[in-house]
């Protein structure tokens, strides 16, 4: 035991001295290899992060939305249709939604603009979202003038700023009273924008799904688990965000273990030759070799995953908020709460570690299998 | 030092750091479970149905109460106008056909 052990040092020691007659080429190595691993890594940390973070917020979402459609299209329901989903049995509650986007010129950013059911603040006020705060630059008590759809202005004061936690929610929300919002928009008072259902027994929902679409076919019932389901299918690994960031770092990946697949330098063949010729076997030169790639793999990775981990969840993922971003002038600067997902950093070590040194062993064991001359001389 | 003894310290303090950095994802869970409970109290009140991310476009705005053909603009074979767009996937409810069986 303790002479295999021994056996292992001798080589590893030879490996890195080996390593770092290759200094320049080796750090380049080591440096391209932390940075795959780190895009993968920090994807897989904000991804998790954010699948986790939607799964537990969205569970507080309604039971199910209605919404009307004319010509395909959303459109406004009337709030009569509220009373008669009320009547339906299972149905506990049917809460008419108010809410809308605005686009401000001046800033050339898109707001939310809500009504809550709850406590709405008094007319000629409202609250408004950390996000919109930084993007008016303004504070509570101060005026805002939004352009209204009949052409004048409407005329509002801050009265709250929502938490900036809240951010990833309730960024660029404006909460405000039913009678500015329908002055803002010119909206009749019979109308609301989709009704919010809760049914009391979720096993019911679907049932009461389909009572509702017979009863009104112009009405388009979208339920929790779908909202859920959407937010899955956006950060899943087979669509969206992830195959976006995923195949270009994949895909170096793989160009990468390729190039070093592909074969030795004349230089470390030479290595390989002299080694062989001075009574090396050909185990001890791949166990050499072996220990050469894992010393790379094993730092890159380690560093990659530890270099992510500050990246999404001290830095709030500052690589990614531009590809997120988009044409949106208002960002919401959130903080996640850090998930880490041991079966997918196994994944990531399998799939990042394993090829990489087996990549490293077999051009070796070619060279090391033919006659030491001849690897000396190729 | 043998370069080895260097080596396995080097790992060792990365295998180190990488447990430390699963128990600081465990203790930051619990230390910020209110303000997660706050903002879910907030989803609830407001009856919100999406996540803030992309602010560009309704339908990446509220991804799961988008119009059927929104991602699409005008015609259901326009092309993708917003970055965003590249990064949201349709919603489920897209998915669903609508059009009535053989």
């Amino acid at each position: 035991m303790h002479r295999a052990l021994n056996r292992h040092r001798n080589i590893l020691d030879f490996a890195l001295s080996s390593l770092m007659r290759r200094k320049a080429k080796n750090i380049s190595l080591f440096l391209v290899y932390t940075l795959i691993i780190f895009v993968i890594a920090s994807l897989i940390f904000f991804v998790q992060a954010l699948k986790r973070e939607a799964a537990l917020l969205l569970t507080e979402a309604p039971d199910m939305v209605v919404q009307r459609m004319i010509a395909g299209r959303h459109d406004l329901i009337p709030t009569r249709y509220a009373e008669k989903i009320g009547a339906i049995r299972g149905v506990s509650a049917v809460v008419p939604r108010l809410w809308g986007y605005y686009y401000d010129p001046v800033f050339q950013a898109n707001y939310t603009l809500l009504v809550p059911d709850t406590e709405p603040p008094p007319p000629g006020s409202i609250m408004i979202g950390s996000g919109v705060a930084r993007n008016l630059r303004i504070k509570t008590d101060d005026l805002v003038t939004f352009r209204s759809y009949s052409g004048m202005p409407l005329l509002l004061t801050v009265t709250a700023i929502l938490p900036q936690h809240s951010e990833l929610v309730a960024a660029d929300l404006v909460l405000m009273a039913a009678e500015d919002f329908q002055a803002m928009f010119r909206m009749p008072k019979d109308v609301a924008t989709d009704l919010a259902i809760t049914v009391a027994n979720p096993r019911e929902l679907v049932t009461v799904a389909n009572k509702i679409v017979e009863q009104f076919p112009d009405t388009r019932p979208i339920l929790k688990s779908e909202l859920l389901r959407t937010y899955d299918s956006l950060f899943d690994w087979r669509g969206g965000m992830m195959v976006v960031m995923l195949a270009v770092a994949v895909l170096s990946f793989v160009i990468f273990a390729w190039d070093k697949a592909s074969g030795l330098s004349a230089e470390e063949r030479k290595e390989i030759g002299i080694l062989k010729s001075i009574g090396w076997e050909t185990g001890d030169v791949l166990l050499l070799k072996f220990w050469e790639g894992a010393v790379i793999s094993l730092t890159a990775f380690l560093a990659g995953v530890l270099l992510a981990y500050l990246h999404v969840f001290f830095s709030s993922a500052a690589l990614f908020s531009h590809a997120l971003k988009g044409w949106a002038i208002l960002y919401p600067q959130f903080k996640l709460v850090p998930a880490v997902d041991g079966y997918q950093l196994s994944v990531l070590f399998v799939l990042a570690v394993l090829p990489y040194t087996a990549a490293t062993i077999i051009p070796a064991w070619l060279a090391a299998t033919i006659a030491p001359d001849a690897a000396m001389r190729s | 030092m043998r370069p080895s003894t260097g080596f396995i310290l080097l790992i060792t303090t990365g295998t180190a750091l990488l447990l430390l950095m699963g128990g600081h994802a465990r203790s930051s869970r619990t230390a910020r479970k209110a303000e997660l409970q706050e903002r879910a109290r907030l989803v609830h009140r407001l009856r919100l149905t999406d996540l803030c991310l992309f602010t560009e476009a309704r339908y990446t705005r509220h991804p799961a109460m988008a119009d059927l053909h929104a991602p699409f603009q005008d015609h259901p074979t326009a092309l993708e106008h917003f970055p965003s767009g590249s990064l949201v996937t349709p919603p489920v409810t897209l998915q669903r056909s609508y059009a009535p069986r053989p």
